[in-house]
């Protein structure tokens, strides 16, 4: 856990800054492990935040996100249910879902997809012939995480 | 069927939701959205592992980058060594060594025989060039490199010879305009990538007088189609010298191409005429134009600038005489301020004690990468012989004006040295950033004047310090930006020399933009090229692309492992041939011999050694494999490499060496085998191999050398096949070892 933001300053520091953008919060909170929601993402943004300068300088992020580790505030979710939330969306059972329907969920409900990530998630996920997302195949891609 | 036909004409959306055509209990809307918010959240956090394997993998690249510079600074400090002790390594007259490394252009170049006298056979099918050029042949060079076909000699050699030509009437600073011309097009470094240029031409259109063009250095060395990217630009700018501008890079300079790759590129495409072309080159590449402006108010130039830099001066230097920035400008000794003394005048960063600043780091290391060349030296060696590798770098690099070097006597500080060498020292690029000289005489300061515009860097610290680096030029802050663009009433920096993953950054609060235009730079989605168009308003507008080799839209997913691995695989290669010394770090902690070390004294111990500033935690698993009580078992580090064929007996630390340093030795090779044979003499070996190791400080004994000698020479006649030599010591990754087999194929490294 230290040594996970061992790491994640040492990135930041690699890039010669001695501050991280609020845009990169959300990256580097869930690249630890956590997930956040969007709310709690814009919490602990407004926390650390000073000015509007768009640079957090690190001595003011790296306890906060210390605590945020320290405190398991956002635990990650099991891998068995990620797999039931797509059975959910495929209300057919057909194994798959087809982009049309995907979008749909991602960009109107919950917390909604912007276009460019819907465009991303599409590419990354669906399959390149015929364009559907077979799941059950990606669950472990989207799960395994040989660094953490 | 009633439903089946509404179904039918409904969009897809709403027929999940029509419980008729469900034969399943639709979930309520509160399950969905719990189930749409989850997916949501997991593959942010997945896109969120990406990005941060994609900026690990992107470190990994520049770190080992900057860290094969300085490697690169190596060699050229071994060239110079060499170049003064021994002048004529094989026989009478001037070889190419020599020639390369001093080049005094062979006056045969300077008359158009040089190419009328090459003929070009009736078979050859690619583009004939009449001069002077037009649009069709210009067409057709872009026609023949897309085909894959290489010019002709004759035409390379008549084409370098009337851009020589056009060139020497050019003046240091171009001055353009927008209100003659449409929107300017500024290109960063293209490093032969020709996909990129042609994609630049296809999505911007050709150089005409519409398309006015800027390209700003660094038009050759690693990528492969260097020859074909720069006849191209040459052509251009005969086409159009009202509209088509080429600046100088840093990597327009002979002694850099040596080392990363367009002398080789030259001599494997052109056998017989390769030297004469690359003559020509070199000559061509000294007269380009360091800087361009526009419109008084845009200043372009390839690196960036110090503190020092003085535009007016810049504009009266005779350019052509500093043919490279890895040559300090030879004085014969009659010119030498022998015994005076150093005045302690500001150079760069503030003054520092004579030689032995070369031992320490300076301040304001970039990236805190405290990568410094003589550290580097000191890392080559174990550490039985530390003190005879730090005293070597010294040795080598003592400036001019330090008194002790310029007695005949071996340097005091390299008491263990296998060779005493009774020459003056050649001066190093960094003696003069580290060293503050007396009032520099003329010649000095057009060096350096030009080195800081071809090789500095933008940092965001104030101030302004040698880029250690680089080894050249320097880090220049915010405000030496401001002031200097206030001094000459400019609005803007343009410059190139760094690769950026957009393609383009700004800095210096928007006063410097870099840009870049070789897009896939170190692996394939590595970063975008960009270029810039700017108009009568002179606002920036950027345009961002990036080369796809597939016709399959590659996933970020893909994208990312495939870079990642690639720098993985560099990286190992990194540790490979450092084995030694991170073994007796490693060792350090392990006294007891177990084989294993904590998390926290693995990734000390890489960092100290191999001196990347990389999250080695992070890294880990890709790089070593963890005991079953946690700790990490370091010697499965270097488990997944081998030699490319069985190794000849040598030491570890030889092996190491020779693993490092064989792209170098290589080059060296290739330039002392004249006739291409493949073969050099045992002699000659012998004589550079002592040569090179005594340069490193690595403490060989002749009769290693030898044994090593005569256990290549597979034919017993007296000639070592170089390439096979070299073969042994070029590092294999099992993996691919084994796939290679498996297909058939001989074993064989990257």
């Amino acid at each position: 856990c230290e040594d996970g933001v061992h790491n994640v300053t040492l990135l930041r520091s690699i890039n010669n800054m001695a501050c991280v953008s609020p845009r990169e919060i959300g990256t580097i909170i869930y690249s630890l492990g956590c997930f956040p929601t969007q709310a709690d993402l814009h919490d602990i943004i407004a926390e650390v935040e000073e000015d509007h300068t768009g640079c957090i300088p690190l001595d003011k992020f790296l306890p906060a996100m210390t605590k945020v580790l320290l405190e398991h505030k956002f635990p990650p979710i099991p891998e068995d249910l990620l797999l039931q939330a797509f059975e959910v969306l495929d209300k057919q059972k057909k194994g798959y879902l087809e982009p049309e329907e995907l979008t749909k969920h991602m960009t109107e409900e919950g917390e909604l997809f912007t276009q460019e990530e819907m465009e991303e998630m599409l590419t990354a996920l669906a399959d390149h012939k015929n364009n559907y997302v077979y799941y059950k195949d990606l669950i472990s891609q989207l799960t395994i995480d040989p660094d953490l | 069927m009633g439903c089946g036909t509404s179904v039918a004409t409904e969009p897809q959306g709403k027929r999940v939701e029509d419980a008729w055509a469900d034969d399943t209990v639709s979930p309520s809307p509160a399950l969905t959205m719990k189930a749409a918010v989850l997916i949501q959240r997991w593959y942010r956090r997945y896109m969120a592992r990406l990005e941060m394997r994609r900026r690990y993998t992107w470190n990994i690249f520049q770190s080992i980058e900057y860290a094969g510079e300085q490697d690169q600074l190596q060699l050229s400090s071994f060239f110079s060594f060499m170049l003064d002790n021994f002048t004529q390594l094989n026989g009478n007259g001037p070889d190419l060594i020599s020639q390369l490394l001093d080049p005094v252009v062979d006056p045969w170049l300077d008359r158009e025989t040089c190419y009328k006298l090459i003929p070009v056979p009736e078979s050859y099918t690619g583009p004939r060039l009449s001069f002077p050029l037009s649009v069709s042949d210009t067409d057709a060079l872009l026609g023949a490199f897309k085909e894959q076909q290489t010019l002709h000699a004759r035409y390379v050699l008549q084409l370098l010879y009337e851009t020589k030509r056009l060139l020497k009437q050019m003046p240091n600073i171009i001055h353009l305009s927008t209100s003659y011309t449409n929107e300017i097009t500024i290109c960063g470094d293209l490093h032969g990538r020709l996909d990129d240029l042609l994609l630049i031409f296809y999505k911007n259109g050709l150089p005409s007088a519409e398309t006015p063009y800027v390209f700003n250095g660094d038009f050759v060395d690693r990528g492969k189609k260097s020859i074909e990217v720069v006849s191209l630009l040459f052509a251009y700018l005969l086409l159009y010298p009202d509209y088509m501008h080429l600046n100088r890079g840093n990597h327009e300079d002979h002694i850099m191409n040596l080392r990363y790759g367009f002398t080789k590129e030259v001599m494997q495409k052109y056998k017989t005429h390769g030297r004469e072309i690359l003559q020509l080159f070199q000559d061509v590449f000294s007269l380009l134009p360091i800087a361009t402006v526009i419109d008084g108010k845009i200043l372009i130039v390839h690196g960036g600038i110090s503190d020092q830099t003085d535009l007016d001066f810049l504009s009266s230097i005779d350019r052509h005489k500093v043919k490279s920035a890895m040559r300090f400008p030879r004085r014969s000794l009659e010119h030498l301020d022998i015994g005076h003394s150093c005045k302690r005048k500001r150079l760069a960063a503030g003054s520092r004690p004579s030689s032995h600043s070369k031992n320490q780091r300076t301040p304001n290391q970039r990236r805190q990468c405290g990568h410094s060349r003589q550290d580097s030296a000191a890392s080559t060696s174990s550490s039985s012989s530390s003190s005879s590798s730090l005293s070597s770098s010294s040795s080598s690099f003592c400036s001019p004006r330090t008194p002790s070097c310029l007695s005949p006597r071996p340097c005091p500080s390299s008491p263990s040295m296998p060779y005493t060498i009774n020459v003056l020292q050649v001066p190093y690029l960094d003696s003069l950033s580290s060293v503050p000289p007396p009032a520099p005489p003329q010649h000095d300061r057009e060096w350096k004047q030009v080195v800081d515009i071809l090789w500095s860097d933008p940092k965001t610290q104030e101030g302004c310090s040698p880029n250690t680096f680089r080894g050249g030029g320097c880090y220049f802050g915010p405000d030496v930006t401001r002031r200097l663009l206030l001094q000459h009433g400019l609005q803007l920096l343009i410059r190139s020399h760094e690769c950026k993953q957009e393609g383009y950054e700004l800095c210096h609060g928007g006063q410097v933009i870099t840009i870049f235009s070789a897009s896939n730079y170190y692996e394939e989605g590595s970063n975008r090229g960009a270029y810039i168009k700017v108009g009568r308003e002179l606002v920036p507008r950027f345009y961002q692309y990036q080369v796809s080799r597939t016709t399959r839209k590659l996933t970020l997913t893909q994208r990312v492992r495939a870079a990642e691995g690639t720098a993985l695989k560099a990286l190992k290669e990194k540790l490979f041939t450092h084995r030694s010394e991170l073994l007796s770090g490693l060792q350090q902690y392990d006294q007891n011999n177990t084989g294993c070390v904590s998390l926290s004294e693995w990734a000390q111990a890489f960092e100290s050694v191999l001196r990347l500033d990389l999250p080695w935690r992070t890294l880990r698993p890709h790089l070593a494999r963890l005991a079953p009580d946690g700790s990490v078992d370091y010697q499965s580090c270097f488990e997944d490499m081998e030699p490319g064929i069985p190794l000849p007996q040598v030491t570890q630390k030889l092996a190491d060496t020779l693993f490092r340093y064989r792209t170098d030795i290589e080059i060296i090779f290739n330039i002392i085998d004249k006739d291409h044979s493949g073969l050099i003499s045992i002699e000659e070996f012998r004589h550079t191999w002592r040569l090179f190791s005594a340069h490193l400080g690595v403490d060989i004994d002749d009769r290693a050398i030898d044994d090593l000698a005569r256990s290549i020479d597979f034919n017993k006649d007296g000639s070592i096949d170089f390439t096979e030599f070299l073969e042994a010591f070029r590092v294999v990754h099992k993996l691919n070892n084994k796939e290679q087999q498996l297909n058939g194929k001989t074993a064989g490294g990257k």
